[in-house]
């Protein structure tokens, strides 16, 4: 069984549907990336996963339970964690209250000390900077941020929206090494990107998605080799 | 210099009832985005509820003046939570999906309710507080005679003041509070409820400004159904003053309100002291468009 299994999902905003049945698996341990071009839906897709946006159809189930119809804030307790598109650091917060926001849901607080610390080697710019504003980071720095705090609620599956976007190719080759070491921790992965080629080298499987559509699934390798995959995001197809 | 210290301490005393008032405006403005109009009723009938208990249960008989307007205080605050966790209930939470148009009209409809159940209930005139429950005495510091009621007012609004800061500031909940009010579905992706939160600001505003009806009562000696009007208007000024939606600007914005007020009203004119405060409001706001503590930090995107 899947860890995470979504099944002919549908997602309307106001009128207009966005999702028109969409099939997502995603086993233990994985990291699986959902690329595709702006506007195909796969934040909405990352949202619905959480809660915060309500399916008009299909099903989610996480660890073989229903999560479709549950609260965010219960689905965050069942171990899934986003880091959503634009970051979405509490600006006016420090870098502690940030974190400290991320272990909201645990009770157990040796467990968040020990959490924090790991999260603070990982990542130790956020270490030095633990009394300063949210907002004051630079934007590597807020990603770092928002990946560590949604790392505080000790998530089984991180899910993460463009981590990539807006930050140089060396930071986003720090970020990425960073998501495969959380991983072999045991944290399973599914990474929405744009940067298809660093998303496909990292990732095991990876699902491509089209206005609505999951149009293409298939181990990284394999995506990488489609003459497809290449012209429409890896720029290297043979027009 | 002796009436200039008058008018300080007085405009501290007045200022810290405009703060706890404000205090409610501010909280639910920065969670939902919306002015509840029902707040400066919800003052309203904090005072009348601390008029009724006080006469009926006759506590400060009891219990002695200190410990009896406690107790009083106390009783006035949870009932007023519950009238507020209750006006949240009915009248704003079935809408938090619609357009935020309607939740407006519905405070303002709250707001009617309320002032017109307290003018059923309890008659236009003005109604009078009993005159023997607190000190008349006065005290001296350094040369000045201030009365001991215009500093209870004053100690007791700090008091609830650093209360309220030390619980945003430290307290878990306090901090989800905080974080609904920068961005409700981060606070969701966090685990918060933000349900929970909204109920927490809907029964710690009120209470403040059910104590502050009170203490109007207790400190002016008569109170009115329409006496919510003025005070709201005030209050609200402050937290725009301050800067709507920060805690630590509706207490700065409810006492520097006060002392302009104050001053305004010894130094230049009685009968335009309102005027000069608005004034005062409108030279703040074209200095600074978000109040005095707004928007400190600038967005990075
Ligand atoms: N809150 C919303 N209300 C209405 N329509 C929306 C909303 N959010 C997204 N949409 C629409 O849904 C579709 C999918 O958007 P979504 O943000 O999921 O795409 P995306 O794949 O994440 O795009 P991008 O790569 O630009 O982030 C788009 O057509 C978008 O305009
Ligand atoms: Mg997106």
């Amino acid at each position: 069984m899947a860890l995470l299994e979504v099944a002919g999902l549908h997602v309307k905003y106001g009128n207009i549907e966005v999702l028109h049945g969409v099939d997502l698996r995603v086993n233990e341990g994985e990291i699986v990336t959902i690329l595709g071009a702006n506007g195909a839906g796969k934040s909405t897709t990352l949202l619905t996963l959480s809660g915060l946006v309500k399916p008009s159809g299909g099903s989610i189930a996480f660890g073989g339970r229903p999560i479709d119809k549950l609260p965010a804030h219960v689905i965050v307790k069942l171990g899934i964690a986003q880091v959503p598109e634009g970051r979405r650091i509490f600006n006016t917060l420090t870098v502690q209250e940030n974190m400290n926001l991320g272990a909201f849901v645990s009770k157990d607080y040796e467990q968040v000390k020990k959490t924090q610390d790991w999260i603070y080697a990982l990542l130790p710019v956020l270490s030095e900077r633990r009394q300063q504003l949210g907002g004051t980071l630079s934007g590597g720095e807020q990603q770092m941020l928002a990946i560590g705090r949604a790392l505080m609620s000790r998530p089984k599956i991180l899910l993460l929206d463009e981590p990539s976007l807006g930050l140089a190719p060396l930071l986003v080759k720090t970020i990425f090494q960073t998501l495969r070491e959380i991983n072999t921790t045991g944290v399973t992965i599914v990474l929405v990107e744009q940067n298809a080629r660093a998303a496909l080298k990292l990732a095991h499987r990876a699902y491509v998605m089209e206005l609505g559509n999951i149009v293409l699934e298939g181990p990284s390798p394999e995506l990488m080799a489609n003459s497809e995959v290449q012209a429409a995001y890896l720029g290297t197809g043979s027009q | 210099m002796e009436q200039f210290f008058q008018q300080l301490t007085n405009g501290l005393a007045v200022g810290g009832i405009y703060a706890l008032i404000a205090l409610g405006y501010t909280m639910v403005y920065g969670v939902l985005k919306l002015i509840n109009f029902a707040h400066a009723d919800l003052f309203t009938l904090g005072a009348y509820l601390g008029l009724t208990l006080l006469t009926s249960m006759a506590l400060t008989n009891h219990l002695g003046p200190l410990w009896g307007t406690l107790l009083l205080a106390l009783m006035v605050m949870g009932l007023i939570a519950l009238v507020g966790a209750l006006l949240d209930r009915v009248a704003y939470r079935p809408l938090r999906a619609s357009p935020r148009l309607s939740a407006v009209v519905s405070a303002l409809g709250a707001s009617i309710f309320l002032q017109n159940t307290i003018m059923l209930v309890y008659g236009a005139r003005f109604q009078v507080y009993p005159q023997n429950i607190l000190p008349k005495a006065a005290i001296e510091l350094g040369g000045l005679s201030i009365p001991v009621v215009r500093l209870m007012v004053l100690a007791t609004s700090v008091i609830m003041m650093a209360a309220l800061y030390l619980f945003i500031q430290k307290t878990k909940i306090g901090t989800a509070i905080r974080a609904a009010a920068i961005d409700q579905g981060a606070a969701r992706l966090m685990g918060i409820d933000v349900n929970r939160v909204i109920l927490m600001v809907f029964l710690v505003g009120p209470s403040l400004g059910g104590l502050a009806g009170l203490m109007v009562g207790l400190y002016y000696g008569q109170i009115n159904f329409t006496m919510g009007w003025n005070y709201g208007l005030k209050a609200f000024t402050a937290a725009i003053l301050g800067g709507i939606g920060n805690i630590p600007g509706a207490m700065v914005g409810g006492l520097l309100l006060g002392i302009i007020e104050a001053m305004g009203a010894a130094y230049l004119s009685m009968a335009w002291k309102d005027a000069i405060a608005f004034c005062v409001l409108i030279m703040i706001l074209i200095v600074r468009p978000t109040g005095l503590l707004g928007e400190r930090v600038a967005e990075k995107v």
